[in-house]
């Protein structure tokens, strides 16, 4: 069960998360786009904290809506409508009451969702690297799960490194967006990494 | 006939807006509603949903709204924003496939000579008159 204390705490941490690294995450931008990642997510993420107890005061699914409306509106790059999507989608499919299947078919469809908005696909260095193996894990289940959601984006954000852009600004860069963790991928492990926190109870 | 298709630029730099609305206005003068916006929502470079939805608002028409954009984020922004028109207008604003200044350029033209929303967008991705 959802309730409004978890809600609260779950945008709350992964707010905070996200608005702790945006320094990182814009000077990984730096490194292959146009470097306002940090700041932009900075700007998304402290207008949730600022409607942090409205947003909580609805179900589950109206809170997650509410955050991907706010990030869509605020965050002013590609990065809001494309987080703000993967909330909405979420939002759309998951109720107070979830089961880990309901997570699971949630983020089927939310990837969907984001790589409809994005016009990409897996391998083209972007947070849907991160969001995929995590969906990857996410359907095993077994022993650990927390401790294996946590690596499974770390290392999947790691795995960008790797990548050539195909999307986005560092497209642009081409041979020369190889070497570099991609910026979305971080982000999206780092909120990965907070929900985990919280649904273990450390946060 | 209920009057020319609007155009709407949208830069990630509010200069580069302005500047291009400018050219667009040399062109076509007022015969066509025209909407410019850039910047992200504290004014620095990139773009903003909020600020795009004002902008199809301002150049809105009944024969629908072309947009003009030049970067990726630009692009996606004005994508979403179009989902959140409400459902009479959304069928009615295309996003053009073309560089945000000649495109923006040819596309007023066309629109200035009453030409249809998909021959607007047409002219501005193909940079010849139709």
């Amino acid at each position: 069960m959802i309730d409004r204390q978890t809600r609260k705490r779950l945008l709350k941490t992964v707010a905070n998360r996200v608005i702790a690294c945006a320094d990182e995450l814009t000077d990984l931008d730096r490194a292959i786009g146009d470097g306002d990642h940090g700041a932009n997510m900075r700007r998304g993420f402290e207008a949730v904290l600022a409607a942090v107890d409205d947003l909580s005061a609805k179900s589950f699914g109206e809170s997650l809506k509410g955050v991907g409306t706010t990030l869509v509106m605020k965050v002013g790059g590609a990065s809001g409508p494309l987080y703000g999507t993967l909330f909405l989608s979420l939002g759309k499919s998951l109720a107070d009451e979830v089961d880990r299947e309901q997570v699971v078919d949630a983020f089927v469809a939310a990837i969907e969702a984001v790589k409809a908005r994005g016009k990409s696909d897996i391998g083209q260095k972007t947070m849907l690297d991160v969001l995929y193996p995590v969906l990857g894990v996410l359907r095993e289940s077994g022993e650990d799960l927390p401790a294996r959601l946590k690596t499974v984006a770390r290392l999947a954000a790691e795995s960008t490194i790797p990548m050539k852009a195909i999307r986005g600004r560092a497209s642009f860069l081409g041979e020369r967006s190889i070497g570099h963790m991609d910026p979305g991928a971080r982000s999206a492990a780092l909120m990965v990494d907070a929900v985990v926190d919280v649904m273990e109870g450390f946060a | 006939m209920k009057g020319n298709v609007g155009i709407v630029i949208v830069s990630h730099s509010a200069d580069v807006a302005r500047g291009t609305a400018l050219m667009v206005e040399q062109m076509v003068g007022r015969e066509v509603p025209l909407g410019w916006c850039g910047g992200d929502p504290d004014g620095g470079l990139g773009t903003s949903v909020e600020a795009i939805l004002a902008a199809i608002d301002k150049a809105w028409s009944e024969q629908g709204v072309a947009i003009l954009v030049d970067l990726g984020g630009a692009e996606t922004n004005s994508e979403m924003a179009i989902e959140m028109l409400p459902e009479s207008r959304r069928s009615r604003v295309v996003v053009c496939n073309a560089p945000v200044v000649e495109g923006a350029v040819m596309a007023a033209t066309e629109a200035a000579s009453g030409a249809p929303l998909d021959v607007v967008r047409r002219t501005a991705e193909e940079l010849t008159p139709a």
